[in-house]
């Protein structure tokens, strides 16, 4: 069980990621109007928005150390939020600018932290090998640091995960995969997609830990987390952990969901983790003040990244042609006219 | 088969670019039970990019059949398809997701009618939606022509329009080879993603097929030839405008299908106008722009006087704005090429 403390922390985090998707939200469509124009407007490109998956990040980053890795998918905010990714830098990110995580090179859904160990990338479970390197590292190097992969249900599909299943069993590598099943691949069904409806059955097959958290419910994460990851850090290796998440956006801003039943997107505004955390955190005691003075301070975090964002500048377009290499060779390289 | 030989008949109906190629696929699965198509999402959203549009409306779930979020799986199942005698149009949402499913796609789709002496063929269709200029960064906005075109066994078609889609489309299903169809997204006419003037044209009704391998002039000229395809056919005609005014006449060639490449047009205008402009939304090294200047440096070198490329630079494509303008060939980039080879 977390600690009064802890319940506060994971309370803010969520709070803090659900206003800054709003928030986001609100940017994105501004400058969309009246005709949606995905080019347009001050965010431009394709925007995944994480309203309703807050409590997966938030209960599991809870155990998890700067030094720890993190890889999320294109779905990131939350799990950045909850990382401890530099808010105002990724904002800036986010809104194409210099002064952005990438100087503006790698968008939403390419945001790199090093400094608390956090990527996230566009094409489905492309988080997990990578995951199970850093884990290798880890383990080679007698740390006990751990790692985490973050993806959706219907990534749990893709080659990639299974083949980083089997991977990570057989060398027992310190490595979680974080399952957040909000039930929808774009417009697809779970259940017209796979038969295996409580995906952390498929840790069965690689003798590995695997466990469902079957509520959208921070605190029960927190305590499904606790075990995996110290699992993971005593060295006894990897788990899935799947948890039920919602979707309470359309898969992308200017998804207008056709697809979906009007009580599919009422059911998943009903399971509110939020306004659930909200209960439990009541019941200890914490008062309806103290909840709105936490809120406040998440929007006010959340205001102050906007307006960061929005004054830094745009980069150069000579900035194109830099940063592909490291050690960028002396000869051409097909970027000069 | 409604299928009308010779010209199609004139129409005044104009159609998106998207439509245009699912009216294609519609006929074509109307005509003949063995064509289906799989692919993410391409059931009852109809395809993110409106490529399989009310599909499913028409032929079931049988026939359009959502799949897991497995390319390696759902490719190499449709290679089976094919195999055993089934024409499977499958669709790799962005081209850029070949890679967790390019075995498929190169080592099998493309080569075991080769490694099999012929005695197996392939007649399936990968659509895929390609090109950038909407800030969807690295992973979601190239256009890998000349990766597909590269690899031997793949029929290459890139339609710049509705008219051409839709012909492309019925020829693509037809055919006994595995036919890759790239598509841009900024192309198909989304309400979402406006499409430039152009892709929307006048498509007969009926059935028509535009052969492989006829690359179409869209514009004569005698000063200088821009070789091209996909987005940028418009953004070279709308050059090619600009030019008129400066005393340029710039011939536009649409190259239409990469594999197999008209390269005949071509040499026909280098021949004609001495002077070449390759432009491609691909990366510019080792490439389609290659290629074409190779092609008319082979068979043409006598008549060529300059020669310039338009192409994106060998850098992933950046998310912000100003980036992905600076590296994505505009207008003002093909002109300033056609002035250079005067
Ligand atoms: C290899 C690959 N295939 C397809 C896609 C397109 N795509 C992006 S998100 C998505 C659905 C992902 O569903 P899920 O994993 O359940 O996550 P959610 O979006 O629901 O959070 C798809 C198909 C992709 N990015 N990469």
């Amino acid at each position: 069980m977390p600690s009064v403390t802890e319940l506060r922390e994971i309370y803010e985090e969520m709070v803090t990621a659900r206003r800054y998707e709003k928030r986001l939200q609100e940017e994105y469509l501004e400058g969309k109007q009246p005709a949606f124009d995905i080019s347009a407007g001050p965010i431009p490109g394709e925007l995944h928005l994480a309203a309703g998956h807050e409590a997966s990040a938030a209960g599991v980053c809870q155990h998890l150390r700067d030094a720890d890795t993190v890889t999320a998918p294109h779905r990131p905010h939350h799990i950045a939020i909850s990382k401890g990714v530099d808010l105002n830098r990724m904002t800036a990110e986010i809104f194409g600018r210099r002064t952005g995580l990438s100087k503006g090179k790698g968008g939403h859904m390419h945001l790199f932290d090093p400094d608390v160990n956090f990527a996230c990338s566009g094409i489905i479970a492309q988080g997990c090998p990578p995951a199970v390197g850093a884990a290798m590292a880890a383990k080679k190097r007698n740390t006990d640091e751990v790692a985490v992969a973050f993806l959706g249900e219907g990534a749990i599909d893709q080659g990639g995960f299974f083949e980083s299943l089997n991977l990570a069993s057989v060398r027992n590598l310190p490595v979680v995969f974080v399952v957040e099943d909000n039930d929808w691949a774009i417009s697809m069904p779970k259940e017209r997609v796979t038969d295996v409806s409580n995906g952390a059955q498929r840790a069965e097959g690689h003798d590995m830990h695997g466990v469902r958290v079957d509520r959208d419910d921070a605190v029960a994460v927190y305590e499904a987390a606790a075990e995996a990851v110290g699992r993971a850090r005593d060295g006894n290796g990897p788990t899935i952990l799947e948890v039920q998440v919602h979707r309470r956006m359309g898969h992308f801003m200017g998804d207008a969901e056709g697809y979906r039943p009007d009580e599919d997107v009422e059911a998943a505004e009903m399971r509110d983790s939020v306004e659930r955390l909200a209960a439990d955190l009541r019941k200890h005691g914490v008062d309806d003040d103290e909840l709105t003075a936490i809120r406040d301070r998440a929007s006010a975090r959340v205001e102050e990244a906007i307006e960061f964002a929005k004054e830094q500048p745009e980069p150069d377009p000579e900035e194109a042609y830099e940063d592909v290499f490291t050690n960028p060779p002396a000869g051409a390289t097909g970027g000069e006219d | 088969m409604s299928e009308t030989p010779g010209e199609p008949v004139a129409t005044e109906r104009e159609l998106t670019m998207s439509r245009a190629m699912v009216e294609a696929i519609s006929s074509e699965m109307a005509a003949d039970e063995e064509v289906f198509v799989m692919g993410e999402d391409v059931a009852d959203y109809g395809g993110i990019f409106d490529s399989t549009q009310g599909l499913l409306e028409e032929f079931g779930r049988d026939r359009v059949m959502d799949v897991p979020i497995s390319e390696t799986g759902f490719i190499g199942a449709g290679v089976g398809a094919a195999q055993a005698g089934m024409r499977p149009i499958v669709e790799l949402m962005f081209a850029d997701f070949f890679g967790v499913a390019m075995d498929q796609i190169y080592n099998n789709m493309a080569k075991n009618t080769y490694m099999s002496g012929r005695s197996v063929s392939v007649p399936m269709v990968l659509t895929t939606a390609v090109g950038g200029t909407y800030n969807d960064a690295a992973q979601h906005s190239q256009t890998l022509y000349g990766t597909f075109a590269h690899l031997p066994g793949m029929k290459v078609v890139v339609p710049s329009n509705a008219y051409d889609a839709k012909g492309l489309m019925h020829n693509a299903i037809r055919d006994d080879d595995p036919v890759v169809f790239m598509f841009h997204k900024r192309l198909m006419g989304l309400g979402w993603m406006p499409a430039p003037e152009g892709p929307k044209t006048p498509v007969p009704e009926d059935d028509y097929t535009i052969p492989f391998g006829e690359a179409d002039v869209k514009r004569e000229g005698t000063d200088a030839t821009v070789v091209t395809l996909g987005l940028h056919v418009h953004r070279a005609m709308e050059a090619a405008d600009e030019l008129v005014d400066e005393g340029i006449d710039t011939e536009v060639i649409d190259l239409r299908t990469l594999v197999p490449l008209d390269a005949e047009t071509v040499l026909e205008s280098v021949r004609k106008t001495g002077r070449l402009v390759v432009v491609d939304e691909d990366y510019r090294s080792y490439g389609v722009t290659g290629e074409i200047v190779a092609r008319a440096a082979e068979d043409a070198l006598a008549d060529l006087e300059a020669v310039e490329r338009v192409a994106m630079p060998d850098v992933p494509i950046p998310y912000a704005r100003p980036l992905e303008e600076e590296v994505n060939p505009g207008v003002e980039d093909i002109a300033a090429a056609v002035r250079a080879t005067r």
